[in-house]
C-alpha cells in the first residue's frame, strides 16, 4: 500500500512553492531579493521548482553594498548568470559609493543604512516592484516570530507592526494600492536546521565560505574578521593569521565574524550547528547594540 | 540546539537520515498569561535545546528589567517578541515558534489570551493540527476556557490536549484533576471535537512535560511531549475528494501548457479523468510534472504541475476535480464568519472574497445570528463587530466551486478583503449544505402559524377573463426526446390561439430557483418539487403551464400531480427510443454519462420509469413537432382546458 505521507521538508517545500506561485500569479511586478547566502540559495531552488520547466517569471535582485566577500560575487556570477541563466539585477547605491561610505570609515550602522537599507528602498522605487521575496525566517530573531508571510509595506517601504493583515490558512491577501508593496517570506516556517538539511538533501550549491578552510583573519575586538581585500585597515598590534575558519552567515566582510571550525562537509557543518551554543546572528555585528534593534531596523525598511 | 541526541556527536549521517523522516505537527497554545502559557512554551523550547546561550543571556538581562518573577529567569520572556509588547507585559499578535525532536518538527502558533483573542486565535488555529488548552488547576474550567475551546472547534482542529497546569499549587491532587476533566467533558459535549486528551502538568516545575512526574504517580497517561510526538495525525487529511485549485498557468513555449497548483485534498494519478470547473469540460491527466521528474501519483498537500491530454481552456481560479466527485457550484452559501476589523461587517456591502485561488466580489446578504463566544448563545444582530462571530448568508457575483469546511478546509475557507483599504477584514468557513436542500421535502408541513391567504379574484373570474381552465402539462421523457422543442412550439400555438400560457423548462429552472441543486436522485426530486410549486402558482394566476422535465421517477411525478392538483395535471410522455435521443444529443451528455463523467443519468446510469398512465404518449421519433402540438392541443380540448 502506498503511504500518503510527506516528510516535514517536503511539506515545507510544498508550502513555499505555493507562496511563490501565488505571488507570481497575483502581483504585476515581483522581484526576488538575492543575498547570495544559504537561505537565498534555498529560495532560488524553490523558485526553480515552482515554475519548472519554465524559468521563474520574475528577476533576481542583489543589493550590493560593494563590501561583500569576493567569493560571494564570484559565486553569484557563476550560479545565477552562467548556470541558471536568470535575469539578475545588481543594484548599488552609487551616491554612497561617491561619498566613499564604508563600514571602516562610517561605522556598521551608517554603512548598513546607506548601502543596504536605503539602497534597497531606492531600487524598489526605481523598478516599481510591488512584491519582493526575501529569505528571512521566523526563527532567526525574536521580533521576526510574528512576521507575516506577506509583510505589508506602505508607500515609503515602512513596516508598521500595528498595520499587518491577519493571515489564515494558505489564503494570502495580495491586494495593494499603487506604490504600496509587500515583502514575501516563503521560508517563514523553516528553521536553520531545515535549511541545512534541505541543502544537504537537494545538493544545493552554496558559497564555499560556509565550509572551513585556512583563511587570513584578524582578531578585532574578539571578532575574527577575514582580510578579503586591501581596504581592510590593520591597526597597530593587529596581526593577520592563517586560521581554519568558516562563516555561519554571510554579509559585508568587515561586519561578518568567522568561527574557528574544522567542518569541511555539510554533515559536519550541521553537526557543528547542532552542538553549538550561540545563535547564527551572533556573527553579525549589526544586531548587537540594543535589545529590539532588529525591530527598529525593520520599521525603517531593513529586511 | 534541536533535540539533544547522542547521535549528533557520534554519527551525524545516521542522525540526518533519522531527521529526514520527520513529520510536521502544528499546534496552538491557548490560555492567558496567568495560565502559564508562556512558561509552558518557554519550557518546551528550553527542554528541546531551542534556545541559544546568547538568546538566554538577552533574556536574563530582560528578566531583571521587565520580568514578572522578581528578577529570576522568566521563561515567558522567551516568547514575548516585540519590544512594545514586552514593555506592556502583553502579547498582541500570533507568534510562531519552532522546535523539533527526533520524531517531529513542531510549529507553535502562540496566541495571546486577552481581549483580541478571537481574531488572533482564529488566525493561529487556521493552520493547526492540535490545540493545547491550558487550565489553571486552582480555578478549573473558566469562561475563557470555553471561549478558547469553541474557537478551536469552530476552526476544525481535530485534536485537543487539555493541560491542567499548576498542579504543584493544588498539591498534585488527583481529585482536582478528575473534577476538571469531568467539568470540561460536560461542557465540550456541545462542541465538535473528535479527540480529547487530558494531562496534569506543572509547566514551571516541569512535571509531566518530558518526564513522568514523581509527584503524580496516580497519572499513568503519556507526558505532554510524548503525546505531541505520537498523536496520530496522518489520517486527518482528506484523501478522498480530489480538489485542485489552479494557481498559475505555466506556458514557457507552445509545446507545454502546465497547470500549477497545490492539491487541496485527495489524490490524482496519471491517466485519471478530470473535470474543469466551472466549464465542466473534461480531459485526462497526461503527466504530473515536478522539478525532480514526472511522478505517477500526487496527493495533498503536494504542489505540482499537471498537464492534460486535451487542449481545453483552464485558467487561474478554475478548479480541477474528478468528474464523479464534484464540489458544489453555487454563488451563495451559509458560512460562519469571524470579523477581524474595527469597522463592523455591514450586510449588503461589497467585499472581495478570496477562496482557494479565486477572488470574486460578494457580500453578506444577511446575518442569521451572532454567536456569543462565552455562552455559545445565538443572538439576533444586524452587524458583526471586531472579534465577533456570526452565521451569515453570503452571496457572490459569480458561482464558485466549494465544499463544506468540515470536510475540506482547503475549499471551504475564505477571507474577506475590504475593497477600499485592501485589509483582510474577515474569515469564513462554509457550512455544509443545510438539511433544507438535502432531504425530501414533499411531505413537509408548513409552519402551523402560517395560514393561507385568499385572493379577492376567484378562479372562475380568471377563467372567464382568459377563456381557459388553468392546467399544467408535464412533458416527460429522456434527454433528447424533444421536450423543450415541443414545449415552446406548444406555447406559441396556444398563445396564437389567444391563450395565456407559459413554459417551465428544467434547464431554466436550474439557472435560477433551483441552481443550488445537482443531479442526484434527491436533487432531481427536489427540482421537480419546487417546479411543481411554481406551476401551481402559475395555475392559481389562471395560466396554462407547460413543464418540460425529464422527471424520471413515477413516484415523484405522482407527488408533483398532488401539489398541482390531479384534476389540472396532465402527463405527456415523449416516447423516443434512447438511440434516437443519443443521435439528437448535441451537448455530449450521453457521452459524458457513458464515461461516468455525469453520474445518475436517466437511461444510462439511472432508470427512466415509463409513466404508468400517461394522458398522452407521443412517439417523437416518428411524429413531427407540428403533429405533436396538434395532439396535445386536442388533449387539452378534450379535457376542457381550452375550447
Amino acid at each position: 500500500m502506498t503511504s500518503y505521507h510527506l516528510t516535514h521538508l517536503k511539506q515545507l517545500e510544498a508550502e513555499s512553492i505555493h507562496i511563490i506561485r501565488e505571488v507570481a500569479a497575483e502581483f504585476e511586478n515581483p522581484v526576488m531579493l538575492y543575498s547570495i547566502g544559504k537561505d537565498s540559495s534555498v529560495m532560488v531552488r524553490l523558485a526553480e521548482k515552482a515554475f519548472y520547466p519554465a524559468k521563474p517569471p520574475f528577476p533576481l535582485m542583489h543589493v550590493d553594498t560593494t563590501w561583500k566577500f569576493k567569493e560571494m560575487i564570484a559565486f553569484r556570477e557563476n550560479l545565477i548568470r552562467k548556470q541558471l541563466g536568470w535575469d539578475l539585477i545588481v543594484h548599488i547605491n552609487e551616491e554612497g559609493v561617491k561619498q566613499g561610505i564604508g563600514p571602516f570609515t562610517h561605522g556598521s550602522q551608517y554603512h548598513t543604512d546607506v548601502m543596504k537599507t536605503q539602497s534597497l528602498k531606492m531600487a524598489l522605487t526605481k523598478f516599481k516592484f510591488d512584491a519582493a521575496f526575501g529569505g528571512a525566517r521566523r526563527d532567526e530573531e525574536k521580533s521576526r516570530a510574528k512576521e507575516r508571510v506577506y509583510s505589508f509595506r506602505d508607500k515609503n517601504h515602512r513596516w508598521d507592526p500595528k498595520n499587518q493583515r491577519p493571515e489564515l490558512w494558505d489564503l494570502y491577501n495580495g491586494k495593494v494600492h499603487k506604490g504600496e508593496s509587500i515583502r514575501v517570506f516563503p521560508l517563514s516556517n523553516w528553521t536553520e536546521l531545515d535549511v541545512w538539511q534541505y541543502i544537504h538533501l537537494e545538493n544545493i550549491p552554496i558559497v564555499p565560505l560556509y565550509f572551513a578552510a585556512k583563511r587570513p583573519v584578524v582578531n578585532k575586538d574578539g571578532v575574527l574578521i577575514m582580510v578579503d581585500d586591501d581596504r581592510m585597515p590593520i591597526e597597530p598590534g593587529e596581526v593577520i593569521e592563517e586560521r581554519m575558519v568558516r562563516f555561519r552567515t554571510l554579509g559585508c566582510y568587515p561586519l561578518t565574524g568567522a568561527v574557528e571550525s574544522d567542518a569541511t562537509t555539510l554533515p559536519q557543518i550541521i553537526q557543528e550547528m547542532l552542538l553549538t551554543k550561540t545563535s547564527e546572528r551572533q556573527g553579525r555585528v549589526i544586531d548587537y547594540d540594543q535589545s529590539g534593534s532588529m525591530e527598529e531596523k525593520k520599521k525603517e525598511g531593513y529586511f | 540546539m534541536s533535540h539533544q541526541s547522542d547521535l549528533i556527536a557520534t554519527d551525524i549521517d545516521a542522525y540526518l537520515k533519522q531527521h529526514e523522516q520527520k513529520e510536521l505537527l502544528r499546534f496552538l497554545t491557548c490560555g492567558s498569561v496567568d495560565d502559564g502559557k508562556s512558561t509552558l512554551i518557554g519550557k518546551l523550547l528550553y527542554e528541546t535545546k531551542m534556545i541559544y546561550e546568547d538568546q538566554l543571556a538577552a533574556i536574563e538581562r530582560d528578566s531583571a528589567a521587565h520580568g514578572t518573577t522578581g528578577g529570576e529567569f522568566d521563561p515567558a520572556l522567551l516568547t514575548d517578541g516585540l519590544k512594545a509588547e514586552r514593555e506592556q507585559g502583553i502579547t498582541i499578535d500570533v507568534a510562531y515558534r519552532y522546535f523539533s525532536t527526533a520524531k517531529r518538527k513542531f510549529i507553535i502558533a502562540d496566541c495571546p489570551g486577552h481581549e483580541q483573542y478571537t481574531r488572533n486565535m482564529a488566525t493561529g488555529a487556521s493552520t493547526c493540527d492540535l490545540a493545547i488548552i491550558l487550565i489553571d488547576a486552582r480555578y478549573g474550567v473558566l469562561t475563557q476556557t470555553k471561549r478558547h475551546s469553541f474557537i478551536v472547534s469552530l476552526l476544525g482542529i481535530k485534536h485537543v490536549l487539555v493541560a491542567v497546569n499548576k498542579m504543584d499549587l493544588v498539591d498534585y491532587s488527583e481529585e482536582v484533576f478528575d473534577k476538571i476533566k469531568q467539568d470540561y467533558r460536560d461542557f465540550a459535549i456541545r462542541l465538535d471535537m473528535v479527540d480529547q486528551h487530558f494531562i496534569p502538568i506543572s509547566a514551571l516545575k516541569g512535571d509531566n512535560l518530558v518526564e513522568h512526574s514523581a509527584k503524580m504517580p496516580w497519572y499513568e497517561g503519556s507526558t505532554l511531549m510524548h503525546h505531541l510526538e505520537n498523536v496520530h495525525i496522518a489520517s486527518d487529511r482528506n484523501f478522498i475528494d480530489f480538489r485542485y485549485p489552479v494557481q498559475f498557468v505555466n506556458r514557457p513555449h507552445l509545446d507545454f501548457r502546465g497547470f500549477c497548483g497545490t492539491i487541496a485534498s485527495g489524490k490524482i494519478k496519471k491517466g485519471d479523468s478530470v473535470m474543469v470547473l466551472p466549464s465542466r469540460k473534461t480531459s485526462r491527466v497526461e503527466s504530473i510534472v515536478t522539478y525532480d521528474g514526472d511522478i505517477e501519483e500526487a496527493f495533498t498537500p503536494m504542489s505540482v504541475t499537471l498537464t492534460l491530454e486535451d487542449e481545453i481552456d483552464v485558467s487561474r481560479g478554475d478548479m480541477l476535480v474528478r468528474p464523479d466527485n464534484v464540489p458544489t457550484m453555487a454563488d451563495a452559501f451559509d458560512a460562519t464568519i469571524v470579523w477581524m476589523a474595527e469597522d463592523a461587517l455591514v450586510p449588503g456591502k461589497q467585499y472581495h472574497i478570496k477562496q482557494a485561488t479565486k477572488t470574486v466580489s460578494g457580500s453578506v446578504a444577511s446575518i442569521r445570528y451572532r454567536i456569543d463566544v462565552n455562552s455559545l448563545h445565538r443572538e439576533e444582530t444586524d452587524r458583526l463587530a471586531l472579534n465577533e462571530i456570526g452565521r451569515c448568508h453570503v452571496r457572490l457575483n459569480q458561482a464558485i466551486a466549494f465544499d463544506g469546511y468540515r470536510n475540506n478546509h482547503g475549499t471551504g475557507s475564505f477571507i474577506i478583503i475590504d475593497r477600499m483599504t485592501n485589509v483582510t477584514v474577515g474569515a469564513g468557513m462554509i457550512l455544509e449544505r443545510t438539511a433544507a436542500t438535502d432531504t425530501d421535502h414533499w411531505d413537509d408541513e408548513a409552519d402551523e402559524r402560517l395560514h393561507e391567504e385568499r385572493s379577492n379574484v376567484s378562479a372562475a373570474e380568471r377563467a372567464g377573463r382568459f377563456q381557459q381552465q388553468p392546467a399544467t402539462v408535464l412533458l416527460t421523457g429522456l434527454a433528447g426526446a424533444g421536450k423543450t422543442t415541443l414545449a415552446y412550439a406548444l406555447e406559441r400555438r396556444l398563445f396564437d390561439l389567444g391563450h395565456a400560457v407559459t413554459v417551465l423548462d428544467g434547464q431554466n429552472m436550474r439557472r435560477g430557483i433551483t441552481r443550488d441543486l445537482g443531479f442526484s436522485v434527491d436533487d432531481r426530486s427536489e427540482n421537480l418539487r419546487r417546479s411543481a410549486e411554481v406551476a401551481r402558482l402559475m395555475n392559481d394566476a389562471g395560466l396554462i403551464t407547460i413543464a418540460a422535465f425529464v422527471a424520471p421517477q413515477e413516484e415523484v411525478r405522482q407527488k408533483a400531480a398532488e401539489v398541482v392538483g390531479r384534476d389540472k395535471f396532465f402527463v405527456v410522455h415523449l416516447n423516443a427510443p434512447i438511440d434516437v435521443c443519443r443521435q439528437r444529443d448535441q451537448e455530449g451528455l450521453y457521452g459524458a454519462a457513458d464515461s461516468g463523467e455525469i453520474a445518475n443519468f436517466p437511461g444510462v446510469s439511472a432508470p427512466y420509469e415509463v409513466p404508468e398512465s400517461a394522458d398522452l404518449t407521443l412517439g417523437t421519433h416518428e411524429l413531427d413537432v407540428e403533429e405533436c402540438v396538434k395532439r396535445v392541443v386536442e388533449l387539452l380540448k378534450q379535457r376542457g382546458v381550452v375550447s
